[in-house]
């Protein structure tokens, strides 16, 4: 029998209480490999107010570009405790900060590599379903021929690319609506 | 469909993907009976990827993330919380209803009065100190899940004029890949509230909002002790023949 997949519903303006345990803002230990950056943003709605009660979280492989799940058979290392998983609440002013590291290139569709990237969902109350983005990096040569940016409009593609701020400081902001709207993916 | 040329759909077919939902069972963003819904909703189109190996893999969690103890929330207190004991069990299945085992669930509610237990919840209705309201689990070898909780209470909000919530419990669950992702909520059978509630009545599709009811369940239901309710989690499936030529 096929069944369908359950409704989404909102996560309201009270997850933290079911969410609060596995909140993580450090996706990277202190020893692992890789280039460590410190990701900061904010969330805005369509009036750019500042949203206070969403919810960002991060999937993302480890420098070699290893996802730390059984699907990833690809012969590349797996960096112990790294596990990719982010998740972090915005503040009373709709700030997030996720400190990582920048993760390897990872297979795309037809044989090609993507570029570095990091995937995203967002929830938050007024969202009746999670928003899909991607995070890509600044300067990054491979990001020309990466598949999925090359799906996006130039002009909005600058949405999905984290804004250099300071060593080692990347600026990310999610924009819920407007002309500079945060590109956001039907997967 | 994608526009990227041959290339990108041979990868896409020759890949197992998961499937795509089916009409009218997802709400749209832009429902704007759920006011919060106005300036929060994404104003352009998304746009549709293929999935790759980020999306197909996601994040896993064993039981000392969440803690084995945390799936009965009347024992989280030091005495029992007031209300209706309740158990609400099932079973989390993808679309083809194969079970989703040792997959992680995080469930939060409302307390016997309607009242959460958060910062924000200023609601006039007394909080109990021995209900935080939270529960962790992770799904048994049969996709099989179990809480032991009380019965929410409903409560106003400002949605609109004499807004009241139906009582529901809130889910989120991970499965086995980032795009298996759901959070949602479970809404009890009879309450006669659900009619007017702008976040239920979310979908075209009247049989999906009826699967987000839970259906009263002689067989959960503990003698002398606990009402049973049962609730199944469904998480997409994968479906690699729709996009084969």
């Amino acid at each position: 029998m096929r069944l369908y997949a359950t409704t989404s519903q909102t996560v309201g303006p009270f997850f933290q209480i079911g969410l609060q345990l596995l909140m993580n803002a450090d996706i990277a230990s202190p020893d692992g490999l890789g280039e460590r950056i410190t990701l900061e943003g904010q969330v805005l709605d369509g009036d750019r107010i500042a949203i206070p009660d969403a919810v960002i979280e991060i999937w993302q492989a480890n420098a070699e570009g290893k996802y730390a799940h059984p699907e990833d058979s690809q012969p590349k290392p797996i960096d112990a405790g790294f596990r990719g998983y982010g998740r972090v609440e915005t503040d009373d002013n709709g700030f997030f900060r996720i400190r990582t590291i920048k993760p390897g290139r990872t297979p795309g569709p037809g044989g090609s590599l993507q570029a570095p990237h990091l995937e995203v969902t967002v929830f938050m109350r007024g969202l009746m379903k999670r928003l899909v983005t991607r995070i890509y990096f600044p300067g990054d040569a491979a990001n020309e021929n990466d598949l999925v940016l090359n799906l996006v409009p130039e002009a909005r593609r600058q949405t999905l690319i984290a804004r250099e701020c300071g060593e080692g400081v990347l600026r990310w902001d999610v924009r819920m609506q407007g002309d500079d709207e945060t590109v956001f993916f039907d997967i | 469909m994608i526009q990227t040329g041959d290339s990108a759909l041979t990868a896409r077919s020759s890949m197992e993907v998961y499937g795509r939902p089916r009409g009218g069972t997802q709400p749209e963003y832009r429902h704007l009976p759920y006011r919060s819904c106005e300036k929060r909703h994404p104003t352009h189109a998304l746009i549709e990827i293929p999935h790759t190996l980020s999306e197909i893999t996601g994040p896993q969690f064993t039981l000392e993330d969440i803690r084995k103890s945390s799936c009965d929330l009347t024992k989280q207190g030091s005495g029992e919380p007031s209300g209706q004991r309740i158990v609400v069990g099932g079973q989390v299945l993808d679309e083809d209803g194969r079970p989703v085992r040792n997959s992680v669930i995080e469930m939060w509610q409302a307390n016997a009065a309607g009242r959460y237990m958060h910062r924000w919840d200023q609601h006039h209705a007394p909080l109990d100190p021995n209900f935080p309201g939270r529960g962790h689990t992770l799904t048994d070898d049969s996709g099989h899940y179990r809480f032991v909780t009380i019965k929410p209470g409903s409560y106003p909000w400002s949605n609109h004029h004499n807004a009241w919530r139906p009582a529901h419990l809130h889910f989120s669950l991970f499965g086995p890949a980032f795009a298996t992702r759901l959070v949602t909520q479970m809404y009890f059978p009879g309450d006669p509230l659900l009619p007017f509630d702008p976040i239920y009545n979310c979908t075209a599709d009247e049989e999906a909002r009826k699967r987000l009811v839970s259906s009263f369940d002689w067989d959960t239901t503990i003698p002398d002790i606990a009402l049973g309710f049962h609730f199944d989690l469904i998480l997409r499936g994968r479906n690699a023949t729709l996009f084969e030529e």
